[in-house]
This record gives C-alpha cells, sequence and structure tokens, in this order.
C-alpha cells in the first residue's frame, strides 16, 4: 500500500522473524502505524483526532463492558442498576462517568476529525471511500449514542427514545407501523430496552469493524495533508513511527487531561439532571432534548413549523436525515481540483461561516422550542443547506485560488515565499499543482 | 539552565555520558504512559470485586432457641449454606473420644466450637473436596458411618465434631467466624 519508498518490515529477532513468516501480523502492523507507513511530513494537530477517535472507541468498549456487567437491562431494575453501579460497585462511579462523558469525548473529536476533513478537502479525490466510510462510522455513532442514552431508563432516556422513534413515525402510510416495530410495542417498554441493549452492546463492533476498512481505504492514497497538495517523492514523507506516534502520544495525552477534568470534575455538565428521576410514562420533562452532541440536527429538525405540500414533522425529519445523508454527496458538490482550504480564499470565509452556522445550530438545539430560537434556527438551516447545495458547487466554478506550492517539502522548507503557479483550474487531475 | 539551553544543537545532542535528551524524553514519556495505563487497570480489575451491597450482606444473626438437641438446620450466609447442629451429649463425647493425632485435620471439638456452648456446632455447608453440600443437616438425610455428614459427590465422610475422617477432601468443614449475642442467638460473619 501507500508509496513505493515505504520501509519493508525487517524483524531484527530470529523469534520475530520465526513468527512473521507464519503470521504476518507484525509486518500488518509496522506497515499501518510503523516505520513502514510514510505520512506526508507537514500534518499539524489537527490531524491527531482520527487517531483520538480510536482511542475514544477503545474507551467507551472497555468501560461499556465492564459496566454492562453490573447494568440490568429489566425495565423495573435499570434505574436502580444504574445507582448500584454509581454507588455500590468498586469504582463504579468512575467507569459510568468515564463512559457517558467518553461518549462526548467521542463526538467532540469526530467533529473536529470531520471539520478538518471539510476544510482540507479530505473528502476529495481519490479519498472519497474513506470520506464515505467515515460517514457510515458517525451514523452508527450517533445510534449507539442514542441507545447508550436510553439504558440508564431515567426520564430522558425513556422521552428521547419516544421522540426518536417517533421521527419515524412521520414516514408516510407506513410510519406508524415502523415505529411500532422499533419499540416492540405502542410505547418504550420492556422490549424496547433489552433491544437497545443487545444493540448497544453490538454496534461499537461493528464500528470497530468499519474502522478497520476506513483505515484501509485511506492507507492505500495515504494521508492528506494541509497543502492538500499530493506526495511526490521521499522528502516529503516521513516514517509514522516515531513521527507520528510521538505527536499523536502528545495530543493523546492533552486529550486525557481534558477529559479527565470532566470525569472527576465536571461529571454532570454535559447531562441533564432530569435524567436522574426514574422513566415515567405519564409524565413528560418540561423540556426535552437531546444529548449536545445532537443538538444541531435537533435544531434543523425543529425549524420546519408549518406544513407545505408535506406535512412539516415529514419535513423536519426528511431535513435532519438529509443533513447527514447530503454529506455523502459532498465529493461531487465540490469540485474545485484544489483540496485545502488555506488555498481557497472563498471557501475558507464560507467554510468559517458553516462552523458558525453549525454552533449556532447547535445552541438552538439546546434552548427551547419557542423565539427567538426557531427563526434563528430557520435562517441557519437555511445556510447549512446552502453551502452544500449552492456555494460549494459555484464556488468550485468561479473562485481563484492562491498558488500551491510545488511540493510539500517546498512548502515546508521555503515557505508560502517559494510557491509555484496557480493551481491548475482547467480540469486536470486535483491539487497536482 | 540558560547556559544549557543555548548549547543546543546537533554537536551537542549526545551528553557526556553518551545518553541524549530525547532518550531521557523518550523513557519518561512511555514510562509515565505505563503507569497511567497501569492506574487505570485498577478500576476495571476491582470492579469485580464483591460490591457494597453484597459486602453489606455479610453478616446474619440466626434464632437457634428452635433446634433441638440432635437436630440440625440449613441457613444462608454469604450464599453459602450454613449448618447450624445442636449437638447430643452422645455425639459430643464420640467426638471428644478420637485421638486427635490421628486425624487428618486434627482439631478437637472444644477448638471447634464456643465455651459455654459446646453443644452448637456451626460450619460451613460446604464440602472442602469440591465445593458440594453434605447431606446429613436436614431430616432423613444419612450422616455417614461417622454420624456427622456425608458428602454424596465424592463420599467424603465428616463425624460429629464435621471433621474429614474418609474420602477425598482434605480439611474439617470450615467453621465461619461467629458470636453469641444471647443464649438462644448467633451472629455468624
Amino acid at each position: 500500500m501507500s508509496f513505493p519508498w515505504a520501509e519493508q518490515y525487517k524483524p531484527k529477532h530470529p523469534l520475530m522473524r520465526w513468527f512473521d513468516d507464519r503470521l504476518p501480523l507484525p509486518r500488518l502492523v509496522y506497515g499501518a502505524v510503523g516505520g513502514g507507513y510514510p505520512v506526508p511530513r507537514n500534518l499539524n494537530y489537527m490531524w491527531n483526532f482520527g487517531v483520538l477517535a480510536g482511542l475514544a472507541l477503545t474507551l467507551q468498549i472497555v468501560t461499556g463492558i465492564v459496566l454492562a456487567m453490573h447494568y440490568n437491562s429489566n425495565a423495573d431494575t435499570a434505574f436502580n442498576s444504574v445507582e448500584h453501579i454509581m454507588r455500590d460497585v468498586n469504582q463504579g462511579w468512575f467507569l459510568r462517568y468515564a463512559h457517558s462523558n467518553g461518549a462526548s469525548f467521542f463526538f467532540i473529536v469526530t467533529y473536529l476529525h470531520i471539520f478538518r476533513g471539510i476544510f482540507y478537502g479530505s473528502y476529495k479525490a481519490p479519498r472519497e471511500m474513506v470520506w464515505m466510510l467515515g460517514l457510515v462510522i458517525f451514523l452508527l455513532m450517533m445510534a449507539t449514542a442514542f441507545m447508550g442514552y436510553v439504558l440508564p431508563w431515567g426520564q430522558m432516556s425513556f422521552w428521547g427514545a419516544k421522540v426518536i422513534t417517533g421521527l419515524f413515525g412521520a414516514i408516510p402510510l407506513v410510519g406508524e407501523s415502523v415505529q411500532h416495530w422499533l419499540l416492540g410495542g405502542f410505547a418504550p417498554d420492556q422490549p424496547t430496552l433489552t433491544r437497545f441493549f443487545s444493540l448497544h452492546y453490538l454496534l461499537p463492533f461493528v464500528i470497530a469493524g468499519v474502522i478497520i476498512l476506513h483505515i484501509w481505504a485511506l492507507h492505500i492514497p495515504g494521508s492528506n495533508n494541509p497543502t492538500g497538495v499530493d506526495v511526490k517523492s521521499p522528502q516529503d514523507t516521513v516514517p509514522f513511527h516515531p513521527y507520528y506516534t510521538a505527536k499523536d502520544g502528545f495530543g493523546a495525552g492533552v486529550a486525557m487531561i481534558f477529559l479527565a477534568i470532566m470525569i472527576f470534575f465536571l461529571p454532570n455538565l454535559l447531562g441533564h439532571p432530569v435524567n436522574y428521576v426514574p422513566a415515567n410514562p405519564l409524565s413528560t420533562p418540561s423540556h426535552i432534548v437531546p444529548e449536545w452532541y445532537f443538538w444541531p440536527f435537533y435544531a434543523i429538525l425543529r425549524a420546519f413549523t408549518s406544513d407545505f405540500i408535506l406535512p412539516a414533522k415529514l419535513w423536519g425529519v426528511l431535513a435532519m436525515f438529509s443533513s447527514i445523508l447530503l454529506l455523502f454527496f459532498l465529493p461531487w458538490l465540490d469540485k474545485s481540483p484544489v483540496r485545502s482550504g488555506s488555498y481557497r480564499p472563498m471557501f475558507r470565509i464560507f467554510f468559517w461561516i458553516w462552523i458558525v452556522d453549525v454552533l449556532v445550530l447547535g445552541i438552538c438545539g439546546g434552548k427551547p422550542a419557542e423565539e427567538p430560537w426557531v427563526m434563528i434556527s430557520e435562517v441557519a438551516t437555511a445556510y447549512y443547506f446552502a453551502f452544500f447545495l449552492i456555494i460549494l458547487p459555484i464556488l468550485s466554478m468561479v473562485e481563484r485560488t492562491k498558488p500551491l506550492p510545488n511540493s510539500i517539502s517546498e512548502s515546508v522548507l521555503h515557505g508560502e515565499a517559494a510557491e509555484a503557479a496557480p493551481a491548475d483550474l482547467t480540469g486536470a487531475t486535483p491539487a497536482q499543482a | 539552565m540558560a547556559a544549557v539551553e543555548t548549547n543546543e544543537g546537533p554537536a551537542h545532542a549526545v551528553e557526556e555520558d553518551g545518553v541524549r535528551r530525547r532518550d531521557f524524553l523518550n523513557i519518561g514519556a512511555v514510562a509515565f504512559a505505563g503507569v497511567g495505563g497501569a492506574a487505570l487497570l485498577y478500576p476495571l480489575v476491582n470492579q469485580m470485586n464483591a460490591s457494597a451491597d453484597v459486602l453489606a450482606l455479610a453478616q446474619i444473626d440466626v434464632d437457634v432457641s428452635a433446634i433441638q438437641p440432635g437436630q440440625a438446620i440449613k441457613t444462608i450466609w454469604r450464599k453459602q449454606p450454613i449448618f447450624i447442629r445442636n449437638l447430643t451429649p452422645a455425639e459430643q463425647a464420640s467426638a471428644n473420644a478420637v485421638d486427635v493425632s490421628t486425624l487428618r485435620d486434627p482439631q478437637t471439638l472444644a477448638e471447634r466450637t464456643k465455651e459455654g456452648h459446646r453443644n452448637w456446632l456451626i460450619t460451613l455447608g460446604v464440602c472442602t473436596h469440591l465445593g458440594c453440600v453434605p447431606l446429613g443437616a436436614a431430616e432423613g438425610e444419612t450422616r455417614g458411618e461417622y454420624g456427622g455428614y456425608f458428602c454424596p459427590c465424592h463420599g467424603s465422610v465428616y463425624d460429629t465434631a464435621a471433621r474429614i475422617r474418609k474420602g477425598p477432601a482434605p480439611r474439617n468443614l470450615e467453621v465461619p467466624e461467629y458470636s453469641f449475642t444471647s443464649a438462644t442467638a448467633v451472629r455468624i460473619g
């Protein structure tokens, strides 16, 4: 995979040679994350977040398996079993807080990872498959996180399950049947809880499988880089180990500090107090919201308030799902041959507006469904879709990009001064310079 | 310190003792990560130990007033059977008649009961061989050839002091920690 100058695995110790001849696992590791994987030498810290997401998944699986040893997926005892974990199980409070804050950590690093990919054009050819597999992981993450949040069987768990499955109820004709099929009844109850627990345990391993495909697909062209210019020669790369193991290790250390602060000092900051009230099918909490990482999508859902040909409810659901499914088409919506936003002055402005737009949607999603939040959500939703469906296709045609460096090593060694001719906008392969 | 800082560069990368700064950083960083990983292992392992609610049930009070001489009851302590047996004078005498030095696990009846309550034999109902529940505590069950308990799984025979006399079990039935809180009330654990 990757480049012809990649180092071959040459075990020195006879035992490793013996092992490698029979099972080339050391060779696989060496070529994937060792000295045998050449990586552009100019990656910045935004390239840490893929590894951090992998770390987050590992943390979630480890703490999750341990929590499952004490959790009880019975509607009568689920809530108490979580309190049992918090009060009775040795260090159970730590394990549960690590798991609940670990979910937020997972989403934070994944969002930064996605933003990085959009800014630096990592979704463009030849990395479309990497991008789409990443979106599949993102969708699986959202499903897993949602079902995990239902398991404590508190008020937010119960009403979250009711509202989110209610989204499927908006589908014309079959909606209600689908909702009842998902819940295993007319409202969330024992069948819902048991199947959500089963799937919540299963999906992380599916995610791990798709991550393997994601990395496999990535290692064929190799990593993108902040210039977006293709790797051309051995001078443009350094071996993954020790250069990026060290850099990722440092990033992981910093990230763990933030996670530890959350777990030990602010464990409930991102949660909802009302979820410490046991589920009650007869009383909806006055203000129900999903977890923060769903807020932008929740705002899009609620931005549609009047019927227009189709019912408003259906518009909201369609818009919410489209806001993610749209991203699958991003490599073909943005046809600009320049990958990196650093060389796209117009794109860069609209990109940062889009980032602010997503943050605004996030704020709106966490607020009650009343003015001015609904109106702001509507405007922000309009920009969200306009960015992908109107702005990016037009920019691809009209934007005058800045000159790209001839190579990664030139950009690293000589800086901006020695940059070469403008990017080839006549339709040649992207970012060849 | 300032002088050291200004001396940095390729020519000074290797210190006089042949150790580079980078070696120090490398060992320091990996050691720190190793200690952190080991610290994380502690809760992951310890969570499988008995939790606080299990430990809270580790002590029970039993009323033994209704147990007649010659009778025994089974009760449960820490999810394990406990035999409480009111020994008849004949059973006590037969236990005391044994030459302790001939036993596999030498103990006298006095060592296995409490002062002033010599007739109360309180043991775990768990065979010391492989953990089955021996017969002999309930009405109608065989008590084996030594009149104590008999384990049907692999044929271990216990006497009236619940000492191992025959069969594969290595030790006498275990006597739990207990005390009499009154003449007829026992606190086990």
